[in-house]
């Protein structure tokens, strides 16, 4: 379902790309698809709705201003963006400190939010920053949520504060108090409480929460939800709000595939900021929050900042520099180039896994599926099996030039052919990229690896906001 | 008045209604989590139901959303009944197991409980405080044991002793990590080295969104979903999730979970469901 919804989504970009100059009709599609995305990932109806009006506005704003066709997509797809993450907060915001004293975080949140295992997490998290926290165990009703935190917190090395034995008994609003007052006489700098899960909907449990906040007087009290939360969240959050407060928001379970649209529904409704995620059950999958992941993982666009940070580390200055060099010079893109880049690129690390960040991946989930880590070794022993004459020039490559590389690399000629193949589409790709028909970003050698990947290169460009060393890109860039 | 009270006593007569009443029933149903796919054709079907009355319209709508499969417990022709409850972390899997035997043995069922999640912390002691509740036995391994081990054990147990369920906890897994996945297919081949696994129950929490859908088909995949569990329907979500699931993949909702007692928790029944819905 997913799949076929990025398909939809990207398949509207790329045609809106595709396409000379865009109508105030086209502008109107998009928003039809942006709204169905937005309901598939989870997104409240009503943030929708002024979402959606809000990019209409903006991109009949921008329309007339722009020229060439290009242009115009990109620029639409800049809005939606920009306009996301505008929403989903500009940078995260940090834990604010206690000026005297320790530092008190509250963790307030339905049951299974995650609040116990997030409760670990930021306890090594700020250990590991040389802070000296403790735990309080003030969730005395899930069974054996104590001995839960006690085991975290003995596998972190962190004090965990919990006199009473849970399962239905003592008073967490007796026990929190305590816990801090432990915390001040026992000169730890931070506490963070841990409570029972609750629904917004049960008004005792939600006047027990306050009566906690207010024994302990939090620094923080951070709202603990589950990413695969879906049109509750306004309901729940508005609840919490209104019945403890917040001040921040923790996202949990980011390591599944859920959009999280609910993250921005959250903040859209409640105004706080989310500040943490979790993605994964281990105490160290955990991080701060990134707005612009965030927004490319609601909109099916992939990972894209992570990709264009962990390709700028692949890619040294030198051979970008080279590649420059090469492009000015106008010289043609060859089989060695293309396997240099591919050597690059399987320096990234695992290729599925970065492809799978790809914006539109999901329209080419199937080759990713079948793409296999192996087709590089492969490569290079062809490749290398050439004369550097044949490098250079694979138009000499005839009957027998390809039986003899086939058998010096130990595959076959088909496998040769297929090869050559892409390599032509690769090197035609960059000299329409050179011509300026075509956006770049990533090398060459990806487009020729079989993954239809038009829609895609544009965005990993924007993200790389610095001045690139890709000739493709400065090539665009001096056409202004 | 239920979710779609005040819409439903604008679309009075379903030839009178205008398309914008009948777009508020859709927002309404998304509102339940539906999803857009369901939501609008449950409008559809609702538009094209010939009837005076709106709400019976919808409501019939709502019912042939519904899988018409039984949602009885298929118990095994002979021997004991195996009952693996899987799910993804935090939705009410080992609370659900516990209120699911602590169900049967109210039938004067013979029930075994396994406590298969040796994975998170201290999820076996909770398992084990809910059979001291419950007076019910709990089969367990030691910490970080193998649950298939632990399954293994268990079923042993029941085919031994004759016991006629035996509910089997499992850690929470995304189902988005393979190897987990993986775990989860050998514990159930482990298991029917013994005893055939009955029922295979996915653990749904009512707040879930769209994600559910991917969550049943994974899950389906590694292991034969044969029914859902919806929990924290005491809350203010509707759970329109796991109707998307029943509609889409056909695997019926047998139980739902109203709350933290051992009694919240009753066979699902769809009239009522709808109605509450409405
Ligand atoms: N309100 C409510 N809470 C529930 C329900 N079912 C489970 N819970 C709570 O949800 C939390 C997670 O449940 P648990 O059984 O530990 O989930 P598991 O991780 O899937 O095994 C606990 O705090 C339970 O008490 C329900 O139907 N309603
Ligand atoms: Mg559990």
């Amino acid at each position: 379902m997913f799949d076929s919804l990025t398909q939809k989504f990207s398949s509207v970009l790329s045609s809106l790309r595709s396409r000379g100059k865009i109508s105030q009709n086209d502008i109107e599609d998009t928003c039809q698809e942006i709204h169905q995305a937005l309901l598939e990932a989870d997104v409240a109806l009503s943030v929708v709705t002024s979402f959606i009006d809000t990019i209409r506005e903006r991109s009949l704003e921008v329309l007339p201003t722009l020229q060439s066709g290009t242009n115009q997509a990109q620029a639409i797809f800049e809005i939606i963006n920009q306009t996301l993450v505008e929403i989903l907060g500009a940078e995260a915001r940090r834990i604010s400190f206690a000026k005297t004293g320790p530092t008190v975080i509250m963790l307030a949140g339905l049951q299974g939010a995650g609040k116990t295992t997030m409760a670990g997490k930021l306890a090594k998290f700020y250990a590991d920053q040389g802070n000296t926290p403790i735990l309080v165990a003030s969730d005395l009703q899930r069974p054996n949520a104590v001995t839960q935190l006690q085991v975290l917190g003995q596998s972190i090395g962190i004090p965990v504060f919990a006199p009473e034995p849970g399962n239905g008994r003592g008073d967490p609003v007796q026990v929190a108090r305590d816990g801090v007052q432990f915390a001040r006489v026992k000169l730890h700098n931070m506490v963070i409480v841990d409570t029972a899960g609750r629904l917004g909907v049960d008004e005792s449990l939600m006047k027990e929460a306050a009566a906690i906040r207010d024994a302990i007087k939090p620094n923080e009290i951070l709202f603990v939800v589950d990413a695969m939360i879906g049109q509750d969240a306004v309901r729940t959050s508005q609840a919490f709000l209104a019945g403890v407060g917040f001040d921040g928001v923790v996202l949990t379970k980011l390591d599944g595939d859920a959009r999280g649209g609910a993250a921005l529904s959250i903040v859209q409704v409640t105004e706080r900021p989310i500040m943490f995620v979790s993605t994964g059950e281990k105490l160290a999958d955990f991080d701060i929050f990134y707005p612009d992941r965030m927004a490319s993982r609601i909109l099916g666009m992939g990972d894209v900042a992570t990709l264009a940070e962990q390709a700028k580390k692949a890619f040294d200055p030198d051979t970008a520099a080279k590649f420059e060099t090469k492009y000015a010079s106008g010289e043609d893109f060859t089989l060695e180039d293309f396997l240099e880049q591919m050597q690059a690129m399987s320096k990234m690390g695992s290729m599925t896994k970065m492809l799978a960040m790809l914006p539109g991946a999901g329209a080419m989930k199937k080759q990713l599926d079948n793409f296999d880590e192996r087709e590089i070794v492969r490569t290079q022993a062809i490749v290398q099996s050439m004369t550097i004459a044949e490098r250079r020039d694979p138009k000499i490559l005839n009957g027998s030039r390809r039986a003899r590389i086939a058998m010096g690399a130990g595959r076959t000629v088909t496998e040769v052919n297929s090869l050559v193949d892409r390599f032509s589409q690769a090197q035609k790709a960059m000299r329409q990229m050179r011509s300026g028909k075509m956006p770049a970003g990533l090398p060459p050698a990806m487009t020729g690896m079989g993954a239809g990947m038009g829609a895609s290169r544009q965005q990993v460009m924007n993200v790389k906001k610095s001045k690139s060393g890709n000739p493709a890109k400065r090539a665009q860039q001096e056409r202004g | 008045m239920g979710l779609f009270g005040k819409i439903i006593s604008k679309l009075t007569r379903t030839s009178n209604a205008s398309a914008a009443d009948w777009d508020e029933l859709e927002s309404a149903l998304l509102g339940a989590d539906l999803g857009p796919t369901l939501a609008s054709k449950v409008v559809s079907t609702a538009r094209s139901v010939k009837t005076d009355s709106a709400e019976d319209a919808v409501y019939q709508a709502l019912l042939s959303a519904l899988s018409t499969k039984s949602r009885e417990i298929s118990r095994a022709p002979s021997g004991p009944t195996v009952i693996l409850v899987v799910g993804v972390n935090g939705t009410g899997k080992t609370t659900s197991s516990a209120k699911l035997a602590h169900y049967l043995t109210s039938q004067d069922e013979k029930v075994l409980l396994a406590a298969a999640d040796t994975f998170r912390a201290a999820a076996v002691d909770q398992l084990l405080t809910w059979g001291e509740r419950l007076d019910i036995d709990v089969v367990h391994g030691k910490e970080n044991a193998d649950p298939a081990s632990v399954a293994f054990d268990a079923a042993q147990q029941v085919v031994a002793k004759e016991i006629s369920f035996l509910v089997i906890d499992t850690a929470g897994r995304m189902h988005t990590k393979n190897d987990l996945m993986d775990q989860l297919g050998k514990v159930r081949r482990v298991i029917e080295k013994v005893v055939r696994v009955a029922e295979v129950l996915l653990v749904i929490d009512a707040t879930t969104g769209q994600n559910g859908l991917i969550q049943a088909k994974v899950f389906a995949e590694s292991v034969d979903l044969t029914g859902i569990i919806l929990t924290k329907l005491d809350g203010s979500a509707r759970g329109g999730i796991a109707l998307a699931i029943e509609s889409e993949l056909g695997i019926p909702i047998k139980w739902v979970g109203t709350g933290e007692n051992a009694k919240d928790f009753a066979p699902f029944d769809p009239q009522s469901y709808v109605r509450s819905l409405m």
